[in-house]
């Protein structure tokens, strides 16, 4: 056996281990597979391979669901705080999820290495969620409580999370407000000098804490705060502008990283006894989303390239208040709060033809206020999958607003359509006043006015969908430990709570619950045996092998010297996804989108030209790893859109809808996370069910109407 | 539209740096500066040249990544963020001076890139409240008036970008400093720590070379998040009163 | 800076009150700068003595302004040792500018003032000895020495417009954009006082009101 295999084999049999796989068939083709067993594996043996099921191992569920976690907190294994500084962790990313961890790992005494590829912790993207952060608080007395909160987010995720770890996240909700008002930050008030809260999108109760249009910012700061005192303190070495490049495994647990200095070049391990991965959503797979330009996915695709499942990688949030694009040099779309939806009416012209009117001169019957239609208890609050489904519907028929805008149909005829649909204040003025308003939205109004040019407060904004959040990432148990030993996730990054659609408000919920409570309470229970582990040296083969695999990437794109730039890649890849992988996916679609990826990653391999060299401060070259990782990613996730042959949550496959065209679910036959393993460069992947098991909420298909 | 730009090309922080020009051609009144910068660097890297390097991240004005002095002033003197200035902003044909921050506590890294940490080290130095993850009392425990809150929140937008530091003609680092100082002051928490943390914060912002407040104004005058200049005031006076108190030690 | 700037403002504003004791006539003056140098605080402290321990006051203000001045002058210089290629202002006043150049300019002006009124080692127009009425009557009755004088004081008074302002911020009286405003309102004032208060005398003498 070579070295090699040995590793991988170590691997395998670590993972089982860990994850209860049944033994007998990890990594083997499903027997039942070429005489098919249910209708939705038919014809699609040439796109992945079905491996044994998986399940988490770590939430003693049979226990009623608001004791698990307590349970599980007292059966974690605990650190004596003197071996603590003797234990390193490496945490790599430094948003809500990743600064949190940081800042309380760091506080708990361990010795953290936190890497960010900005220039300061302080930017992460957790920074530019504006609406808030949900609490079962139960401020407000509006009958809000941890179980509404976690039945809403189970329900909102169209039932397709983990039950056990939605509870969870409930259930700590509360603490977080506590823990950031004591760290001062500055949320909205009332009079009174108590917490104010709004409702937000999908719920009927007022639990959402907010910092006027920037509780990311104010929340980020708070942890980054935390972050800076225990740098201060000596706890947390900052690594900024240090990307993580591959992720060392050795005897299958992970030990550590390699990260590349993004002023240097140089490529350098870091090895540690357990490492983080806290690097958000890879949305920008789409080129086009709301994420920051940096947003990537590499992190987490290395770590599943060295063993860690990824779940669930195409459920994928369109979110439906963005500003328009506004032609083809667009590098990023923004994201308006979904707060205004509070507020504000969603309307197209009832005639198409009016669609090149202005809006005001449009009269009110000729308006359709169309969620406020079809929707009529949840009107223009309906869950976020749906207004921006409704939203692209309208605009298909042909009712959009705005600029008219160049579009490949699919046979690749130019069309041009409006792409826009309005959102309109003027009610809210004539009730609250426009003072009112502007106090709960003006930065919103501000940020749209500066961005089109155009005073919200007089013309209807114009808002369509885009990319923003990603519910899928990496596999992780109860205790946020991937299939990898050693490996733990945090937040947008792994899959775990949101299922197939997030509820507005959740995911700086979750960011900071990973961060905060839950990876401080269960990253113990492995560290407690990190000392059993041993160390890990810088010549260890693993570290050897990883620094050289980073190298030689690096090195083979540096050599490529093609014609085509690493954008007009990335752009190919995102018109891609968009079109196939996006609001509505098809078969026929997905599998159009799996050979255009193929094609197009061959042509990156051979034909990208990346500028300069690597002992630079090189962007090209950073953004080239990233667009590598991003292909081989986004091909995933169409097989995982092609996989499932349901709708549900924010992934609509055509194929499975009622009658009125609204999502439908098939339970009897995808009631599980896909879990993906990888099984080689080209290979087929390997899918891992886990099922999904729901004790403590009953099962529904959800309606809005 | 057609624009000129010129650039300040810097191969590296010990290199000297100049202005270079180029010209792009074909760009939209609705592109924001940024975008217009991607363009060139489209056009350089297809011709084989080095792209201009940028710092940039959100490109929604919120993360506080990018900024440069756009014809003499921070973020175009907007009073916005440079990726949210929009090439609506300019004439056809303009001739457009682009330019890292300057100031020696924020040395060049490459082309517009700067190195920002010294931020970081006031923030270390007690930009924060002690509290440690798990032992907060309830949210409700302390009510905050709105008006400290607003206040608080007010001075707590700082993004961090270092317009002001890059407008300041004493290079001074005081408005960042002092909404810091403002944000955790107005906040009954922030108190314990209140005394010592400005003549620490204080402290930090001369060690890392940064000059004296001498009342200008210019950098309130292109925040991109318009923290008003009345927060240095707040910084003066507390560290006037914390000659005074035992906890400013 | 602050306050030692403000005390400096304080004492013009006293001596600006006193300089329109000409007004009064030749015994009203005299009698005042007499009053000054040798009676005041008398008895509590001997004749004559207080105005020692006026001027150490006054000189170790100016020498620890023009220190503070310096020591700002020299961070700011260190803050930014690359200057912009294109630099343009939105807030920056001409008044705010002219700090530093402006305050070598008074400072050397401040020297010519007192060696003349003060040490009389330049003397103008009058004798060495000659009382203080009859000095500044001497000196004022010539064109170039009004205009010398009007170009320093409103040197003094471009000063003291960001001065006034900029000392209350620093003491942090700039509490809101309100506050802000009634404080360079206030500046103005105080600028614009001291401007036309020591000017008239000097105008004055020169268009003989003042014999």
């Amino acid at each position: 056996m070579s070295e090699k295999s040995r590793t991988k084999k170590i691997v395998d049999d670590t993972i089982s281990a860990a994850l209860g796989v049944i033994p007998d068939e990890p990594g083997a083709a499903d027997p039942s597979f070429d005489a098919p067993v249910s209708g939705h594996d038919t014809g699609l043996a040439d796109y992945y391979i079905v491996g044994a099921e998986i399940g988490d191992t770590k939430a003693k569920t049979d226990l009623p669901v608001e004791q698990i976690w307590s349970q599980r907190k007292f059966d974690a294994k605990l650190v004596n705080p003197a071996n603590r500084r003797k234990l390193t962790v490496i945490i790599v990313g430094t948003g809500l999820a990743g600064g949190a961890a940081a800042a309380s790992l760091g506080e708990a005494g361990y010795n953290v290495l936190n890497f960010c590829y900005q220039d300061t912790p302080r930017r992460a993207h957790s920074i530019a969620a504006q609406g808030g952060i949900n609490a079962a608080k139960n401020y407000r007395n509006d009958n809000d409580s941890t179980y509404r909160l976690f039945y809403d987010t189970v329900k909102g995720g169209d039932y397709r999370a983990r039950e056990t770890n939605v509870y969870r996240l409930a259930e700590v909700s509360a603490n977080i407000i506590d823990q950031c008002v004591a760290q001062g930050v500055p949320f909205a008030r009332e009079y009174g000098g108590l917490l104010d809260t709004r409702s937000f999108g999908g719920v009927q109760v007022q639990r959402t804490f907010y910092a006027r249009g920037q509780t990311g910012q104010q929340l980020l700061i708070g942890a980054y705060q935390q972050l800076e005192r225990q740098v201060k303190a000596g706890t947390v070495k900052m690594f900024p502008r240090h990307e993580m490049m591959e992720l060392i495994v050795s005897d299958g647990r992970a030990r550590g990283i390699v990260s590349r200095d993004m002023v240097t070049g140089a490529v350098e391990p870091h090895v540690a006894d357990v490492v983080v991965l806290a690097t958000g959503g890879y949305g920008n797979v789409f080129f086009l989303s709301t994420n920051a330009m940096g947003c990537n996915v590499t992190a987490g695709w290395r770590a599943h390239r060295k063993g860690a499942y990824f779940g669930n990688p195409c459920y994928t949030q369109i979110h439906p208040t963005c500003i328009p694009v506004h032609g083809e040099s667009q590098s990023k779309l923004t994201l308006m709060s979904e707060s205004l939806r509070n507020d504000g009416r969603i309307w197209v012209p009832k005639r198409a033809e009016d669609c090149d009117k202005e809006p005001t001169a449009i009269a009110e019957e000729d308006r359709d206020y169309y969620l406020e239609r079809i929707y009529p208890a949840f009107g223009n609050l309906v869950p976020r999958d749906i207004a921006s489904r409704q939203a692209k519907n309208m605009c298909d028929e042909g009712r959009g607003v705005g600029p008219l805008v160049k579009e490949l149909d699919d046979q690749g005829n130019v069309k041009m359509v409006r792409r826009g649909v309005y959102l309109d204040f003027a009610d809210a003025i004539k009730r609250l006043g426009e003072d009112k308003v502007r106090a709960s939205y003006g930065n919103l109004f501000d940020m749209y006015a500066q961005i089109t040019g155009e005073n919200p407060y007089k013309v209807p904004m114009r808002i369509y969908p885009a990319v923003h959040y990603t519910m899928g990432g990496v596999w992780v148990d109860y205790d946020l430990m991937t299939s990898i030993p050693g490996l733990y996730v945090a937040g947008e990054a792994n899959f775990s709570d949101h299922g197939a659609n997030r509820l507005g408000a959740s995911a700086l919920m979750q960011g900071l619950a990973d961060g905060y409570f839950v990876l401080p309470n269960t990253i113990n229970d492995y560290l407690a045996d990190a000392t059993k582990h041993g160390g890990i040296k810088l010549d260890d083969p693993a570290v050897v092998e990883a620094v050289a695999d980073v190298q030689g990437r690096i090195d083979k794109l540096l050599a490529i010297n093609g014609t085509r730039t690493v954008d007009s890649f990335h752009k190919e890849l995102g018109r891609i996804m968009w079109e196939y992988c996006g609001m509505e996916r098809t078969e026929e679609g997905l599998k159009l989108a799996i050979s255009k990826i193929r094609a197009l990653r061959e042509e990156f391999w051979t034909n990208v030209k990346v500028t300069g060299v690597n002992e630079d401060f090189n962007q090209t070259l950073e953004r080239a790893g990233r667009v590598a990782d991003f292909m081989e990613l986004g091909e995933l996730m169409c097989v995982d859109a092609l996989h499932r042959r349901e709708s549900c949550g924010g992934h609509f496959r055509a194929e499975s809808q009622t009658e009125d065209g609204e999502a439908l679910r098939h339970d009897d036959q995808f009631l599980y996370v896909a879990a993906w393993e990888f099984a080689g460069t080209g290979a087929k992947p390997i899918l891992h069910k886990e099922p999904l098991v729901y004790k403590a909420i009953e099962l529904k298909q959800r309606s809005y109407k | 539209m057609n624009v000129t730009l010129r650039i300040w090309r810097q191969a590296n922080a010990s290199a000297k740096g100049q202005m270079v020009t180029y010209q792009v051609q074909d760009v939209s009144k609705d592109m924001s500066f940024l975008e217009m910068l991607d363009m060139l660097n489209e056009q350089l890297s297809v011709s084989g040249e080095e792209p201009v390097a940028f710092d940039h991240d959100c490109r929604e004005g919120i993360c506080g990544m990018c900024g440069v002095v756009i014809n003499g002033l921070a973020h175009g003197g907007a009073q916005t963020t440079t990726c949210q200035l929009h090439m609506r902003h300019f004439e056809d044909g303009a001739v457009i001076d682009i330019e890292p921050w300057r100031a020696g506590s924020f040395p060049v890294i490459k082309d517009l890139v700067v190195d920002r940490t010294a931020f970081d080290r006031i923030i270390q130095a007690g930009g924060f409240i002690s509290s440690n993850t798990g032992s907060a009392p309830d949210a409700h425990a302390a009510p905050v008036g709105k008006l400290q809150a607003d206040r608080a929140f007010d001075a707590a937008t700082c993004i961090g970008c270092g317009a002001c530091v890059a407008a300041c003609p004493n290079g001074s680092a005081m408005l960042f400093t002092s909404a810091k100082i403002t944000h955790l002051a107005m906040l009954p928490q922030g108190q314990p720590e209140r005394y010592l943390r400005v003549k620490s914060m204080v402290a930090q912002h001369d060690e890392e070379g940064f000059g004296g407040c001498t009342n200008i104004g210019e950098c309130a005058a292109v925040c991109p998040k318009q923290i008003p200049l009345d927060v240095i005031s707040q910084l003066n006076r507390d560290l006037i009163a914390s000659l005074f108190k035992k906890d400013g030690k | 800076m602050a306050i030692t700037g403000l005390i400096l403002i304080g004492f013009l504003l006293i001596h600006m009150y006193g300089n329109l004791k000409a007004f009064s006539g030749a015994d009203a003056y005299n009698h005042y700068a007499e009053w000054l140098k040798t009676e005041v605080l008398y008895p509590l402290i001997p004749k004559g003595q207080f105005i020692w321990i006026f001027r150490a006051f006054m000189l170790a203000a100016i020498v620890l302004h023009i220190g503070a001045a310096w020591h700002l002058t020299k961070r700011a210089h260190a803050a930014r040792s690359t200057k912009y290629v294109a630099k343009k202002t939105i807030q920056q006043t001409y008044e705010s500018r002219m700090m530093r150049w402006g305050g070598v300019i008074l400072a050397a002006l401040l020297v010519f003032h007192l060696a003349q009124f003060t040490v009389q080692a330049i003397h103008f127009g009058f004798k060495p000895g000659a009382g203080a009425y009859e000095m500044v009557v001497a000196e004022f009755q010539m064109f170039p020495m009004v205009l010398l004088y009007a170009v320093w004081v409103g040197v003094v008074c471009i000063h003291i417009r960001h001065g006034f302002w900029s000392a209350f911020a620093t003491l942090g009286a700039n509490t809101s954009a309100k506050a802000r405003e009634v404080l360079n309102a206030l500046a103005w004032v105080v600028a614009v006082l001291l401007f036309v208060g020591f000017m008239a005398m000097p105008v004055a003498v020169l268009a003989g009101v003042i014999k």
